[in-house]
């Protein structure tokens, strides 16, 4: 608030020297040569790193290949002559002060000989496609015939849906600041991932996971964005070739180039129903842009899992290749764009049946996981759907599209559910201190980008421990700390829960073997007492009661240390767990411009526990703003003859500002899921689903226009 | 050419103008002085997390090279509390849950300031009704219109517009009153 919270290019060491990048102009070819005399003796100048001359590297380790991996593929980073797609880091320039490091890199002549490239989607699909992986299995799911079903359908609709390419564009641009202390490399990024990072350096140079030290005290927003990159590789590695620490801020065109965002999709949606509504045939196939050894599937037909009870279902997704920077995971990966989708048909087949898309929503809710079998951990969506419309007062709401119009605009309601899953990474780990003043302190590697995570762990750690927040010291996101979080996403905060539970287990048994003979808590056992009052008491008679500190000093300890691990999450084999939304939305489309204005939204959640009102209301208004841009503005546009982006800039790429937003409702079931550590389930991502296809069936419902094509700019209603 | 002559007044302090002339406002803020307070999100206008108060008006100091600013008064978020605690507007931030990662916040605050200062100078938006009024109110589409400049990506948009009209209802927005204690200070 005072501006005083170091971000990682606010970090300086002395003699620091700064970088700047020079991309490569095509998208796929081989580097002929590269001239850098002029950019050499241009003033200030200090080093430049090209394939010519960078340390020798392992490539990139892509999510998934290992338990602390995490790139966005497996590609080698300035090792060879080789251009794999337009935008790619050929040099990085170094010098005294950034406006001489952006200088000398203009002043870099590269030649480059260019080969035939897959620059557009329609050229990747003529090439032929392969079927995607998910775990190592193909993802191709058939039950029943679904095709047959579909064509003996009393109603069916059959519609092919296209979402963009898009950037996360967090407000902070990624930046690392590195320096070498001999052999020890210390760093101070932007991540979600410092633990991952930390390893992922080491191996990628040659060197011990413990000889690298990541810290991200301060991330300005990640998304998904903000994982293991090109960056800081390219910074380690030209520090230590020119023997000075280095900053390297990408400029906001340069996180576009490095950095991917969503694959773009094209979906077949297909929804086979009976009279009565019931779902008779559900297919959900598909194609996503990739790039071969990218870890991220863009599986848009996710949401098609289960979200609804079908007599047959048919998935399948093909990806197609590219010669472009490889995709990331952007907030909700696949589940954003599939639910737009099928959640737009649904509303078609609602159209179709003359029935209430609500109505149509909880008339093929499943009894058991469509897919599994299994029961479900906590499913209130039925519970969701109600009080929303109630609160959203959708009675109100005409059904009859093009019905409602206020001057020159069209008025519209729409609906969307959301459903995200419930992930808890095995191997979650923390260390808990607990002082003899009776604080404790908390180290865990997990991360803070905006989400609340700071202050729901001190809170959770409090409620468990019963101490009062001040009284908790929390440190994350240092590669240094022993505790780690390996789920990054929103699958952080049920891990950092499974973690404190068992730590809370941990300290009470290690507190009973220091209690004396002549303590009230003399002779019980762990199952009798429980943390109460800053100290333990009996659970029955809690009169009998010592606190921390006064347990801690009798035994003569000046602290415990625990090291605490939430295990293997078993409850996800046994249940099929998500969390879920029913989203509503209230839009004006202007009769003569097309121009649409989203003038109310609300989020009906069922998530689990909701552990801190104020944090979880922030995660889901801003999931449902981002969701607003995926509808209606935000869209990254690659030149389909170079496959170079266009648009590199918060100018050109229009995300939801303040006039486009407005007062946004969330409200929640609050009912625990009694198969999640805490009742909590993660919630930064759920909101993201459902909410576009709220906003085009409102559109819809105002206009009579059926968009499929996302971004619904206002070209499309004219 | 540039004046090299006399120095950039800094939250009340005076600074010597950049040598290298390219160097633009806020990178002789967060290089060259340290002050990492005001944040560089995009280097071209497009978002502003760079804006500063230059004489109690809003601009994004992204755009702006150092070398023009001398004999200007430059106040910037790492000023805007005072002895007494935060400004009204950093609180608000606070208590309206303004942001979430923080990094767009800076500039959303002194953006603010900033426009309080035009609503009294009777400048007008482009959804201000009556083009001539000497008093422009702020109404919920005002503010969002005119603080649409501020990009904000993790979704605190609502606690934001909220922070900045409880301020300016309780008279605390003006820039005139913000920036008083830096002013007083040189």
């Amino acid at each position: 608030m005072r501006g005083a919270a170091p971000y990682a290019a606010e970090f300086a060491f002395d003699g620091m020297v700064y970088a700047a990048l020079v991309f490569s102009t095509i998208a796929k070819g081989r580097i002929v040569a590269i001239d850098t005399s002029a950019a050499e003796s241009a003033p200030g100048f200090v080093h430049v790193m090209s394939h010519y001359n960078a340390p020798r590297m392992k490539p990139m380790m892509p999510w998934a290949s290992s338990e602390k991996a995490a790139g966005n593929d497996a590609l080698p980073i300035m090792q060879d002559d080789r251009i794999r797609w337009n935008g790619q880091p050929i040099a990085v320039v170094l010098a005294e002060t950034q406006e001489q490091a952006d200088y000398a890199a203009s002043l870099v002549r590269a030649t480059c000989e260019a080969e035939p490239a897959t620059t557009s989607f329609a050229q990747a699909k003529a090439n032929g496609t392969e079927t995607a992986m998910l775990g190592g299995q193909p993802v191709h799911i058939e039950i029943g015939d679904a095709e047959a079903a579909l064509a003996t359908a009393a109603v069916s609709v059959d519609a092919t849906f296209h979402t963009p390419y898009q950037n996360h564009n967090a407000i902070e641009p990624h930046a690392v600041t590195v320096a070498w202390h001999g052999d020890e490399l210390e760093v101070h990024d932007a991540s979600q991932s410092v633990a991952h990072n930390a390893w992922s350096l080491a191996t990628m140079l040659g060197i011990d996971e413990h000889q690298v030290h990541v810290t991200s005290p301060y991330v300005g927003g990640a998304f998904g964005g903000k994982f293991m990159g090109t960056h800081q590789v390219l910074a380690a590695a030209a520090s230590r070739l020119a023997g000075r620490p280095v900053r390297l801020a990408l400029s906001r065109a340069g996180v576009y180039r490095l950095v991917g965002g969503r694959a773009l999709t094209e979906q077949r949606l297909a929804i086979g129903a009976a009279r009565d509504g019931r779902f008779v045939a559900l297919i959900h196939t598909g194609t996503s842009t990739h790039i071969p050894g990218s870890p991220h599937p863009e599986l848009a037909q996710f949401v098609s899992y289960s979200s609804y009870a079908t007599d047959t279902l048919k998935i399948d997704l093909q990806w197609a290749y590219l010669d472009m920077v490889a995709n990331a995971a952007m907030r909700a990966p696949g589940e954003a764009v599939g639910s737009f989708a099928l959640e737009s048909a649904v509303d078609e087949v609602a159209v179709a049946l003359g029935m209430d898309p609500i109505e149509l929503r909880i008339r093929n809710e499943p009894a058991t996981d469509p897919l599994s079998g299994l029961p479900f951990s906590s499913r209130n969506i039925v519970k969701a759907w109600r009080a929303g419309a109630k609160r959203f007062g959708w009675e109100r709401r005409n059904p009859t599209p093009r019905a409602v119009r206020e001057g020159d605009w069209l008025i519209g309601m729409g609906c969307g559910a959301g459903s995200h899953m419930y992930a808890r990474e095995p191997g979650g780990s923390a260390r808990l201190t607990l002082a003899g003043d009776g604080t404790v302190e908390v180290a865990i590697a997990a991360h803070d980008a905006g989400m609340g995570t700071a202050t729901v762990q001190t809170q959770i750690i409090a409620e468990q421990l019963a101490l009062r927040p001040e009284q908790i010291e929390l440190r994350l996101a240092d590669s240094a700390l022993p505790g780690l979080v390996p789920g990054v996403g929103s699958s952080q905060t049920t891990t950092a829960a499974a973690t404190t539970v068992a730590a809370k287990h941990e300290v009470v048994a290690e507190l009973l073997k220091l209690v004396r003979g002549d303590s009230p808590l003399a002779g019980l056992t762990a199952d009798d007492v429980t943390p109460r009052d800053g100290g333990l008491a009996k659970i029955d008679d809690p009169g009998r009661h010592e606190s921390y500190a006064s347990i801690l000093t009798r035994a003569g300890r000046d602290e415990l240390t625990i090291d605490a691990s939430g295990g293997n999450p078993t409850e996800s084999e046994q249940y099929s767990m998500y969390s879920y939304g029913a989203m509503f939305c209230e839009v004006r489309v202007n009769a003569i411009t097309g121009e649409t204005r989203v003038s109310r939204l609300l989020g009906s959640m069922d998530c689990g526990r909701v552990m801190n009102a104020r944090t979880a209301a922030g995660q889901f208004r801003g999931g449902m703003i981002m969701a607003m841009g995926l509808a209606l503005t935000e869209e990254t546009l690659y030149d389909e003859r170079t496959a170079r982006i266009m648009n590199p800039s918060l100018a050109e790429y229009h995300i939801p500002v303040h006039a486009d937003v407005p007062k946004i409702d969330v409200i929640w079931t609050g009912i625990p899921d009694p198969h999640a550590p805490l009742g909590a389930r993660g919630i930064g991502e759920l909101s993201m689903n459902g909410t576009a296809a709220a906003i085009a069936n409102a559109i819809y419902n105002a206009t009579g226009k059926r968009v499929r094509q996302l971004p619904i700019t206002l070209d499309k209603l004219l | 050419m540039y004046a090299k002559s006399g120095a950039i007044r800094i939250n009340g302090t005076p600074v010597p103008p950049p040598d290298d002339p390219r160097v633009s406002l806020l990178d002789l803020l967060r290089e060259t002085l340290g002050l990492h307070g005001t944040k560089k999100g995009c280097n071209q206008g497009g978002c502003g997390a760079c804006t500063v108060l230059v004489d109690d008006e809003r601009i994004v100091s992204c755009l702006a090279l150092a070398v023009q600013y001398t004999g200007r008064d430059v106040v910037t978020i790492d000023a805007l509390a005072g002895e007494d605690g935060l400004h009204p507007l950093q609180q608000a931030f606070i208590e309206h849950d303004g942001f979430q990662c923080g990094y767009c916040t800076p500039g959303q605050i002194c953006s603010a300031i900033g426009m309080a200062g035009e609503l009294e100078r009777g400048v007008p938006s482009h959804v201000t009704s009556d083009l001539s009024a000497k008093r422009i109110e702020l109404t919920d589409d005002e503010l969002r219109e005119r603080m649409s400049g501020n990009l904000c990506r993790c979704g605190a948009h609502n606690g934001i517009v909220s922070a900045i009209a409880q301020t300016h209802r309780a008279g605390q927005l003006s820039p005139r009153s913000s920036t008083k204690a830096r002013r007083a200070a040189r």
